[in-house]
């Protein structure tokens, strides 16, 4: 009886939904666990460091590791999971991208720390203690892992075979995945495991878009009745479909809301929110730079809302000293 | 002794204004700073911001983008696409801490010969002032946090492997 | 050293050549130092530095070393692109490379002409030199695309304009159709009495080009007529005219005018549009004796037979013709042509939108064009120039700037307004003898002879007051001022305002783009300034060419303008339309772009920024497609895809990315 292939889970920076969208799966999952041999899976089962350090090099088929990368122990954690891996497969925006997570790229960890232990309103830390990464207590010595300057995406600590795409990934993208690996017939290495073209594609609201797109100004979501029908670039607000990669069945223009861009850009572009950029505001219809800030003003937080998975990879990786 | 810092400045100059300005400033034997170095496109509607912060990134101090005036774009309104872009741009890179001055959007007429002198003269300097961005230095510096567990950690078989990803 | 080597094969081989250009370039940078340092660099299998490059010993070098060292790609380290692109890429072709492969460095205007530190020159050459190596790479064989060029050609539009660019194209021997909107051609020119400066009778120097574009055999004349769409591009357009019914066939018809004497209605009694409304016109009618065609029509609205069936037809009973044939219907007829001049003309502002001059509200208001009528002597007047109830005026004021120069209307200056309006002084005063006041801001007379025009009225006894009038108004404070019309102006040289009563008040209205001129515009696919003219290539080097390829613009549609350079501005735009015909094709750089089909995912972000209409969304499949011979090579699409499924050749990402990086690394 040949061993089944071993698989790993592992969570670095991370929600947990990643975690849970593999077990929406649902009863797809039973294929999973039949067909292959979970080795760690922090989430739901006891394995510890030691028994992952104990294998031989290259002994897990694949690991699927989500979240960003931010602490050393998570730093640990990937580059162990690469020595001990064939494939790794970067799940979920977080790890492709930084995701969430990264949006602190946008603050030094300084001032992230001065404003959760100190500034926040209804802290009362007067001792202004701050955790430790070592700490002596009756003779021994616990740790944490060190908090890193910068939120990074998987990739930019270890080399990775695969990307899968998703705030989280959906179950039809995992199960595609899932299966490519387990049938041995995968694409070339560093491909993004979703098709390489944008959300419009695949969202029931196109047909509905102007071919004159001429826009006046932007709205938030809260701001406006959001007709169900039409494109939401088109009623004005910032919908990042065009700039991000189909693969999730538009779920979100689905379910009336704009899409945030989670499954990342095509290959064909280096920098997500810089490509959207380019197109929405080509299309914009003043002239006048004072008309043209106007409408701008209209997103009051551009970094957040064109970078929100992807600050880590942005060109310029995180804000400046 | 230290050397005078030498901004590294990357333009964008369209084709049929700024571009041909540049070679009447060269005609016309004006003098201006050596910083700049010319990237020519068509319009200036065909900068994508994706170029200027790869220019950052690559290691740019500055970067100036130049174009027709508004109302003589040579194919219309591609300024107008660049105009709006840009503004946008303007805002994101402030807010990820890129001093305005350091990228700057000119709009230059194909018989401007001396508007390309002072405004390469005057971005040199004001770059100048602003001090060295290097970007790539900086992403190094950055990663150094994880250099110890790096060698700790990857000392295994084929260390090649373990590259940063970028 | 291995790596490099291995970089070396696998990268296609480089030809780099930096001119000394004399001493031009050689005299601050070292070019021996450039030529060293780039022939290290991966990818150059030749470096070299020759004295002047675009000379024939420097080109036949170039294809030597290609045929020899096998070379696939070229770099020239030399003068401005703008110079010498074309004479590198012919050399690259001379040596069988496809001539882009080729790129250029710019290291004279750009380098050793504007700095003076040698060194930091040199550097900089070295960088441009390192980054087109590495752009280069990334070349593709492209080819120029060839594109035949129909020989006919269409003008829109018969007034002067029209006429003079169908006569020019005509007499070189290319077979033109000559569409116009109105029953007849002549345009604004016919409705006039005399012209400035000369006081030329109008008709006596236009009616034989009106009669030269009848008989000419190259020209297709089609008036009552408009063009409904137009399809195709440069050389090759497609375009679909649709033929109004006159209900007469024009063909037999020859302008006897038996017929309207015939008409059952036995006095004229309907608004005549030519005459301004001054004059009435029965049903069937023609618009003036020497309308060109010389054919009546008839009018579906107030024709008794078109409108009810029932008439006794006296018209066509009277025509031994039998030219009539009231069951005559609209036809669309097709034509392909290679070039189109647009000369549609003006409107003039519509008065009533200045309410404080009255127009429409008092009688004694008129318009200028219909003083114009009314001078004529085959007006509806016979040239009497008399108030509406036949009075005869003792004095006129003619306000200029009606509709010109105002922020409340528009704000540009019509040009010949202060022309005509000191025209129509002079004649006004001699068929009338009234006294004329003129009430201007600036008196403009720029043309030739328009300076001596306007001294000679000074002497004639014409009134001038320099003020712009505020109101006219039939309120009399005065017994003088009973039963006139009294226009208040401060007279801004004498410094107080005054009243002044006079019996006719004469608007100089200025030119305005057509009413429909948006539209027209969108079907020839041109641009609009913001005034609403059309608009041109390049306000001074290309002021007849439009941004299509292919479509030319003349006359007053393009900005206000008078006869004589209405009349310049046809003859350039029939050169340049003659130009593309006789090169017999037009070629096509190839730095366009185009959609890659799959990657495409259908968001139309593209299809409105493309100021040619290259760009459409094709609905079967749902993507967007460009015209690779429409679009021009901007490049704003390429980088307005938010998916990055638009390539522009020879500026595409790659190529663009790869010079970022080299001229910044080391």
């Amino acid at each position: 009886m040949p061993d089944k292939p071993k698989v790993a889970f592992y969570w670095c920076a991370s929600c947990g939904g990643c975690e849970e969208a593999v077990v929406d799966l649902a009863e797809d999952i039973l294929k999973v666990v039949e067909a292959v041999d979970i080795v760690l899976w922090p989430v739901a089962m006891d394995f510890k460091k030691s028994d992952i350090e104990a294998r031989p090099d290259k002994s897990i088929a694949a690991s699927f590791i989500n979240g960003a990368v931010r602490t050393s122990e998570q730093e640990e954690w990937a580059r162990l999971l690469r020595r001990k891996s064939q494939v790794v497969v970067s799940f979920g925006a977080c790890a492709n991208s930084g995701g969430i997570p990264a949006l602190a790229n946008q603050f030094h960890k300084e001032d992230i720390l001065k404003f959760v232990y100190e500034d926040c309103p209804g802290v009362d830390n007067k001792a202004k203690t701050r955790p430790q990464t070592e700490c002596k207590d009756e003779g021994r010595t616990l740790s944490l892992p060190e908090l890193r300057e910068t939120v990074r995406s998987l990739d930019q600590v270890i080399e990775v075979d695969y990307y899968l795409p998703g705030c989280p990934p959906t179950p039809k993208v995992i199960m595609a995945a899932v299966q490519a690996l387990l049938s041995g017939k995968l694409p070339p290495r560093g491909t993004v495991l979703s098709p390489d073209i944008a959300l419009c594609e695949e969202c029931k609201r196109k047909d509905s878009k102007p071919a004159d797109l001429s826009l006046a100004e932007f709205k938030r979501p809260h701001q406006v009745l959001i007709d169900p029908e039409k494109c939401l670039l088109a009623q004005g607000l910032v919908c990042m479909g065009p700039a991000t990669r189909s693969g999730c069945e538009a779920l979100c223009p689905a379910g009336n809301m704009p899409c945030t861009g989670c499954f990342g850009p095509t290959s064909r572009v280096k920098d997500q929110g810089a490509k959207f950029v380019s197109s929405v505001f080509s299309n914009i219809a003043p002239k006048e730079e004072k008309e043209i800030d106007a409408v701008l003003d209209g997103i009051p937080d551009p970094i957040g809302s064109f970078y929100r998975y992807g600050l880590s990879k942005c060109l310029l990786r995180r804000k400046l000293n | 002794m230290t050397e005078k810092f030498e901004p590294k400045i990357v333009a964008f100059f369209c084709n049929w204004c700024t571009y041909t300005a540049a070679d009447l400033a060269g005609v016309s034997r004006l003098k201006y700073a050596p910083n700049v170095r010319v990237i020519r496109v068509m319009c200036s509607g065909r900068v994508d911001p994706q170029f200027v912060l790869e220019a950052f990134a690559r290691g740019a101090d500055g970067v100036l983008l130049g174009g027709c005036h508004p109302g003589d774009c040579h194919y219309a309104e591609g300024n107008y696409k660049t105009l709006r872009r840009m503004r946008m741009l303007e805002r994101m890179l402030r807010g990820m801490g890129i001093h305005d001055g350091r990228f700057r959007l000119e709009w230059i007429s194909g018989a401007e010969g001396d508007k390309v002198r002072t405004v390469v003269n005057d971005m040199t300097e004001k770059v100048r002032a602003l001090g060295p961005l290097d970007l790539p230095g900086k992403f190094k510096e950055w990663d150094k946090e994880m250099e110890e567990l790096e060698t700790q950690v990857n000392s295994g078989p084929a260390k090649g492997e373990a590259v940063h990803a970028r | 050293m291995s790596d490099n080597k291995q970089k070396k094969d696998a990268l296609p081989r480089v030809g780099f050549y930096v001119c000394h250009c004399g001493t031009n370039i050689a005299g601050t940078i070292d070019v021996a130092e450039v030529q060293k340092y780039v022939s290290g660099l991966p990818g150059v299998a030749v470096s070299r530095d020759y004295k002047y490059m675009c000379s024939d010993p420097g080109q036949e070098l170039i294809a030597r070393d290609i045929k020899e060292h096998k070379l696939e790609r070229l770099v020239v380290a030399a003068c401005s692109p703008n110079l010498h692109e074309e004479t590198f890429r012919k050399a690259a072709a001379k040596g069988g490379l496809n001539p882009f492969y080729f790129q250029m460095v710019n290291i004279r205007e750009h380098a050793s002409w504007v700095h003076t530190d040698k060194k930091a020159a040199t550097e900089k050459a070295k960088d441009l030199a390192r980054a087109a190596v590495a752009r280069v790479q990334h070349h593709r064989s492209l080819d120029k695309k060839r594109v035949p060029v129909d020989p006919n050609v269409l003008v829109v539009g018969g007034g002067i304009a029209g006429i003079h660019a169908a006569l020019t194209l005509a007499n070189a021997g290319k077979k033109v159709t000559l569409v116009e909107r109105e029953a007849t051609i002549g345009g604004h020119m016919a409705l006039f009495d005399k012209t400035f400066p000369t006081l030329d009778c109008a008709a006596c120097i236009l009616t034989p080009k009106m009669s030269a574009v009848k008989s000419h055999p190259n020209i297709t004349l089609w008036t009552y007529s408009e063009v409904e769409k137009v399809e195709g591009y440069v050389g090759n357009y497609k375009v679909t005219v649709k033929r109004k019914p006159r209900f007469v066939k024009e063909d037999l018809c020859v302008g006897c005018m038996e017929c309207i004497d015939a008409c059952v209605f036995k006095e004229a009694k309907f608004r005549d549009k030519f005459n301004q409304g001054l004059g009435k016109r029965k049903p069937v009618y023609i618009d003036f004796p020497q309308a060109t065609p010389k054919v009546v029509l008839v009018d579906p609205e107030t024709c008794i037979q078109l409108k009810t069936g029932k008439c006794k037809k006296s018209c066509a009973a009277a025509c031994d013709r039998n030219a009539f044939d009231f069951d005559q219907k609209e036809e669309l007829k097709e034509l392909q042509v290679g070039a189109i001049v647009l000369a549609t003309g003006f409107k003039t502002y519509d008065a009533g939108r200045d309410p404080n001059y009255g127009y429409g509200r008092y009688p004694g208001v008129f318009t200028a064009l219909e003083i114009e009528r009314l001078v004529n002597a085959s007006g509806p007047t016979s040239g009497e120039v008399v108030l509406r109830d036949g009075r005869r005026p003792k004095a006129v004021g003619i306000i200029h700037c009606v509709g010109s120069r105002d922020e409340k209307s528009n704000k540009w200056c019509s040009r010949v307004c202060c022309m005509y309006s000191l025209k129509l002084a002079h004649l006004i005063k001699e068929h009338s003898g009234a006294e004329v006041y003129n009430f201007y801001i600036d008196m403009r007379a720029p043309g030739k002879a328009y300076e001596e025009f306007y001294d000679k009225l000074l002497g004639e006894g014409v009134h001038f007051i320099r003020g712009r009038v505020s109101e006219v108004s039939d309120w009399a404070m005065t017994p003088d001022e009973e039963g006139k019309l009294v226009l208040r102006v401060e007279d801004t040289l004498a410094g107080f305002v005054r009243r002044v009563p006079v019996d006719m008040v004469v608007l100089s209205t200025g030119l305005e783009p057509q009413t429909d001129a948006q539209e027209v515009r969108r079907r020839f696919n041109i641009g609009c300034g913001t005034e609403g003219f059309f608009q041109e290539r390049h306000p001074k080097l290309a002021p007849v060419n439009t941004f299509t390829d292919g479509i030319y613009i003349a006359g007053a549609c393009q900005a206000p303008r008078d006869i004589p350079d209405t009349v310049a501005q046809a003859g350039a735009a029939a050169a340049e339309a003659l130009s593309l015909i006789d090169a017999g094709f037009v070629e096509l750089e190839p730095n366009t772009s185009h959609v890659l089909e799959e990657e495409c995912c259908g968001c139309k972000s593209c299809v409105p920024l493309c100021p040619y209409s290259a760009i459409t969304f094709d609905e079967t499949k749902k993507k967007a497609v460009i015209n690779e011979v429409l679009c021009k090579g901007c490049g704003v699409c390429a980088a307005a895809c938010p998916s990055g499924s638009i390539v522009q050749n020879l500026f595409d990402d790659e190529e663009i990315f790869s010079e970022i990086k080299g001229v910044l690394s080391k």
